[in-house]
Parts: structure tokens; C-alpha cells; sequence
């Protein structure tokens, strides 16, 4: 089946870098395959953007908007709304990074990852923890150690280990949250 | 071993530039081909490709240096798209007229006004008649293998002739997925160095190139170069099978079919749409309806007597254009019926015009050109998502 996920973020907020991670994680390390893409246009610093993943066991030839989601991401608490439970599958979730515990539909799982991020990294840059947080939570999408090698692969070495410290922080407290 | 990397389409282009070993890139960027050459001079100024890499000032004198360095034998790139392709357009046919074997990649993206930089096909539909090869992709992998097949191509001293390669603006230059890179060695092995025509010039044989002819020669000429673009055909099958032993991956020519032989129903699609329709088609297969697509890989020269055989069994066939030629249709449509009354083959044929500007479209739309087709009914001409009335 084919897995598909929608970030959202702010310009900035590395949303896309995040679904490029995944993305690689899950083809390349994976040895399956995905596809990652922005919300088409012009990137501009603070604007509400998206980032989008498809992942499949087979060669993914779909080049449609994605419409109902496995997974919605949200790097930044004031794009949510509740309109976005309607854009998802059964059995999907919505991971929300803020320190607000205010949410009741049990579908919304929340993390608050730009204060883990501050923690570890210096930087309210929150994409490597969601990711962290979205390994622990979600089935079929990709898994832990190939992450690991994403980052490994992908990142510039001055901040590959603060991030490889912050996505098993995100994941081990996703995995408290399962239990 | 060749490698995966996870790349977007404008990447492949670049990784599939890099591995044919041009002399010459002569580029402006522009968006959605921007990355695409900012990749490129990269390799230049890291090292990784050994050429000249001219940051011109604009499309126009992009391809004027382009004509100038492949007048002297070099193996030529550049790279455009919407308004650079038009702004660049006077030149084009210098370039297919003097049978310089460029290749460029356009990025498929619409043309203003109203300005929009999201993607559809009427940039290269507007230059279709400009004597150059135009190739249509649908994905990453096909993008970074047919840079190599078409400097392959284009070279070939039957051919001599210009490639535009076309990726949908967006959709295929700014999504990542996982490509197969193949080893220089094999790339070089492929595509052995450029073989310099006789007819262009050097520091020993001096000519003018660009030539003027008057009435009694010029008409010789264009009918020369017309007639020299229908060699496409065998030429590109050739390398697309010698393209296949030696990298296992081939694309079957001019016209590709998935699940056509027997489909009822079938729709004809350029580029990255293709994609999506395959999944429609998996769908209404499995629900037992008998439908298929048919991928034109080329539409100049365009491959008539192929996409007939292709289609011809069917009941209804639908050209989705992601183009209009005001005041008529879409273009590829009257390419279409066209080859079909040529042929002789009489069909119903109903043209969905689509994707302007970057509209979405989606797989229930594609469901619904299916089912339009089925039924038979309806315009002759029709609009697929428009999202309002008029």
C-alpha cells in the first residue's frame, strides 16, 4: 500500500528538508520507493509551505496533488486546524509539534519538538525531530536505522550529531507515547 | 556499480549532463529550470566536469553561443523554459537550419499573460514548428538517460539535428525520487566523443555558417532537413535498444503503450501525466473496464504510422493537451486526427485540454475522461478541471 504524508511548516522551518530526510530514508536506505515534493511556487521565509511524501514497495508513477493523507505533520502549531482531520485516511494520524496539551481527538499525537530542538540543537528547527516522532508512530513508512543513515548521508557534518541526538529523542519519546 | 541517489528532475538533468561530457553550457536560469543549471556550474567550479560554463545574459544569447560553439564541433547544452524558450525563439531555427546537434532541456511551464510560473506545455508548443527534436519525459530516470540518448541522437551524422527535451515544470524538475546513476565508464563507452560534421568550420576550414540561400536553393534546403528528421524514428529506436544492453533500462522509442492492446478506451498523453493515468488505468482494469494509455514520446518528427498501429483498435480515443492553440484545439489533438485520416483509420476522438497554469490534474479526472469515452458523448473539445464557470 502506498503510504502518503503531508508537512506543513514555515518557510524556513526546513518542512521540505524533512520530507526530503524521509524520502531518502525510505528509497534509498530503505530500498523502496518514495517521492518528495514542495508545495509548488515561491518559497518565502515565514509563509505557510508543504512538503509531501509518497512511499510504496513498487515504483510510485502518481504525479497528482495528494488529497487524504497516512500522516499530517505540522512543524508549526498556528497552521493547524480542525478542517485537517478531514484530509485523512482510516487508521491516520496528525502529529502537531507544540507544548499545548489541548487536543481531544485521539488521532492527534503532539510533540513539543521546537523545545527538544532549542535543547539540543541551539535552534528552534524542528523537521529532524518530527521525523523522529513519525518513525515512532507510524507503521509501514520507514524505518528507524535508515533515518539514522538518511541524516548521516544528507546532512552537512557541523550539524549531523546534534540531529541524530534530537530524532532518537523524538522517536524514544514517540515510542512513551505508543505505551 | 552505478549508484542511487535521491534526486529531483532538475538533478537528473544536470547528473545526465555531467556524464555526456559537454564542452560548452551556455545558460540563463530561470524558474522551473533554475536548479537544473545552478547544479551544473557547480560541477564546473567544483571540478566535476571539465567545461566551459557561459553565464550568459540572456536566453537569446544563450542560444546564439550555443549555435557558436557547436558551429566549431563542441558538444552543446542548455537549458530554458516559458518565456526564456520564446525570448530565445528567433534563434532556434538558426540552430535546426544549420544542423547544429544541441541539446536543451525545457522545462515545461506556461507562458504569461497571466503570469504563472507553474507548469503546462505551451512554451514548447509554441516553438513546434522550430525544427528542433522535442522529446517528452514522464519521470526523473527518463529525464537524466534521454540527455545521453539525445546527444547520441542529435549527433548522428543522419540526423544532425537539435533535441528539446521536456519535463514538466514542477511536477517532475522539483519532485525527488530515486534515480539510478550510471558510471561515467559506461556512459563514456555509450557515448563515445562528438564526431564534428564536415560542414562546420575550424581554424582549417574556414566557412560561414548560417548561410543565406536565395530563392532558387533555400526551399532545398528546408525540404533536405525536413525529410533528414523522419530518420529520428529508426535512429532513436536503435539507441533506445543499445541504450538498453547497456544500462537495462529502454523506453521503447517514439510511442509507448501500457495496457493498450485491447483497450476500448484509450487515452494519449505527453510527459508526466502518463504516470498518473497508468494508476487510472490499474484501477479500471481491475473494476474489468477496458481502458488504456498511449505515451507520445515525440511529437516532432511526429511518429504517425506508430501511433496508429497503437490505437487504432480502439473504440474511442481520448488526447489529453496540456496546451491550446487558440481558436482551434489542442495541439497534439490536430496532430492526432491528423495521422488517423492519413492512415486511414476512422475513430472517435475527444480532446481534453488540462493542467493550465499548473492545475492539478487528478486521477478522478482522468477517471472521467475514461468515462466520457465510454459513453461517446459530449464535446468534441473539453475542459477537464477548470475550477469555475464562464
Amino acid at each position: 500500500m502506498i503510504k502518503e504524508i503531508r508537512w506543513h511548516g514555515r518557510g524556513g522551518q526546513g518542512s521540505f528538508t524533512g520530507a526530503k530526510l524521509l524520502g531518502i530514508a525510505a528509497s534509498i536506505n530503505d530500498g523502496r520507493f518514495a517521492q518528495a515534493f514542495p508545495s509548488f511556487g515561491p518559497e518565502r521565509r515565514g509563509a505557510p509551505v508543504l512538503g509531501f511524501n509518497r512511499i510504496s514497495d513498487t515504483k510510485i508513477t502518481d504525479r497528482s496533488e495528494i488529497e487524504k493523507c497516512d500522516s499530517i505533520i505540522f512543524l508549526d502549531e498556528t497552521l493547524w486546524n480542525e478542517t485537517y482531520l478531514d484530509d485523512l485516511k482510516e487508521n491516520a494520524l496528525v502529529l502537531i509539534n507544540t507544548d499545548k496539551e489541548l487536543f481531544s481527538d485521539s488521532r492527534i499525537k503532539t510533540i513539543n519538538a521546537t523545545g527538544l530542538a532549542i535543547d539540543v540543537l541551539g535552534m528552534p528547527i524542528a523537521n529532524t525531530a518530527m521525523l523522529g516522532f513519525l518513525v515512532a508512530l507510524s507503521e509501514g513508512v520507514v524505518t528507524y536505522g535508515s533515518c539514522v543513515n538518511a541524516l548521516k548521508s544528507a546532512l552537512k557534518p557541523s550539524i549531523l550529531d546534534k540531529n541524530l541526538i534530537l530524532l532518537e529523542k523524538a522517536y524514544q519519546l514517540g515510542k512513551e507515547t505508543l505505551k | 556499480m552505478s549508484d542511487f541517489a535521491f534526486l529531483s528532475g532538475n538533478e537528473a538533468i544536470a547528473y545526465g549532463v555531467k556524464l555526456s561530457r559537454p564542452h560548452v553550457i551556455a545558460a540563463y536560469p530561470i524558474t522551473p529550470q533554475t536548479k537544473a543549471v545552478e547544479k551544473l556550474s557547480s560541477f564546473v567550479q567544483d571540478g566535476e566536469l571539465d567545461c566551459k560554463y557561459m553565464h550568459v545574459e540572456s536566453e537569446h544569447s544563450a542560444m546564439a553561443c550555443s549555435i557558436g560553439s557547436s558551429s566549431v564541433g563542441a558538444r552543446t547544452f542548455t537549458a530554458t523554459s516559458s518565456q526564456g524558450l520564446l525570448y530565445m525563439s528567433e534563434c532556434l531555427p538558426y540552430a535546426s537550419g544549420a544542423r547544429l546537434p544541441i541539446v536543451m532541456m525545457n522545462a515545461n511551464r506556461s507562458i504569461a499573460t497571466p503570469w504563472n510560473i507553474y507548469g503546462d506545455q505551451m512554451d514548447s508548443m509554441h516553438v513546434i514548428n522550430s525544427g528542433w527534436i522535442q522529446l517528452y519525459v514522464e519521470d526523473a530516470q527518463e529525464a537524466l538517460d534521454m540527455v545521453i540518448q539525445s546527444f547520441k541522437l542529435a549527433e548522428n551524422h543522419n540526423i544532425l539535428t537539435p533535441v528539446m527535451i521536456n519535463v514538466d515544470g514542477f511536477v517532475l524538475t522539483h519532485t525527488y525520487e530515486k534515480v539510478e546513476i550510471p558510471l561515467q565508464e559506461e556512459v563514456d563507452n555509450f557515448l563515445p566523443e562528438i564526431q564534428a560534421s564536415p560542414h562546420l568550420m575550424s581554424d582549417d576550414n574556414k566557412t560561414s555558417m548560417c548561410i543565406s540561400a536565395g530563392n532558387q536553393h533555400y526551399m532545398g534546403f528546408k525540404v533536405k532537413q525536413h525529410r533528414d528528421m523522419f530518420k529520428v524514428f529508426d535512429e532513436l529506436k536503435q539507441i533506445d535498444n543499445d541504450f538498453h544492453k547497456a544500462f537495462g533500462r529502454n523506453y521503447g522509442s517514439a510511442v509507448e503503450g501500457y495496457q493498450f492492446e485491447d483497450a476500448e478506451a484509450l487515452l494519449i498523453t505527453t510527459g508526466s501525466v502518463t504516470g498518473t493515468v497508468r494508476v487510472v488505468v490499474d484501477e479500471m482494469r481491475a473494476e474489468g473496464k477496458k481502458v488504456g494509455v498511449v505515451k507520445l514520446r515525440l511529437l516532432r518528427p511526429f511518429p504517425a504510422g506508430d501511433l496508429v498501429s497503437k490505437i487504432s483498435g480502439a473504440k474511442a480515443v481520448g488526447v489529453l493537451d496540456k496546451n491550446i492553440s487558440f481558436g482551434y484545439e489542442g495541439t497534439v489533438f490536430t496532430n492526432v486526427n491528423s495521422a488517423l485520416f492519413q492512415k486511414g483509420a476512422s475513430l472517435k476522438t475527444i480532446n481534453f485540454i488540462g493542467g493550465l497554469g499548473g492545475k492539478d490534474i487528478t486521477k478522478g479526472n482522468i477517471r472521467q475522461m475514461f468515462q466520457t469515452l465510454q459513453s461517446g458523448e459530449g464535446e468534441t473539445v473539453q475542459y477537464s478541471n477548470m475550477g469555475c464557470t464562464l
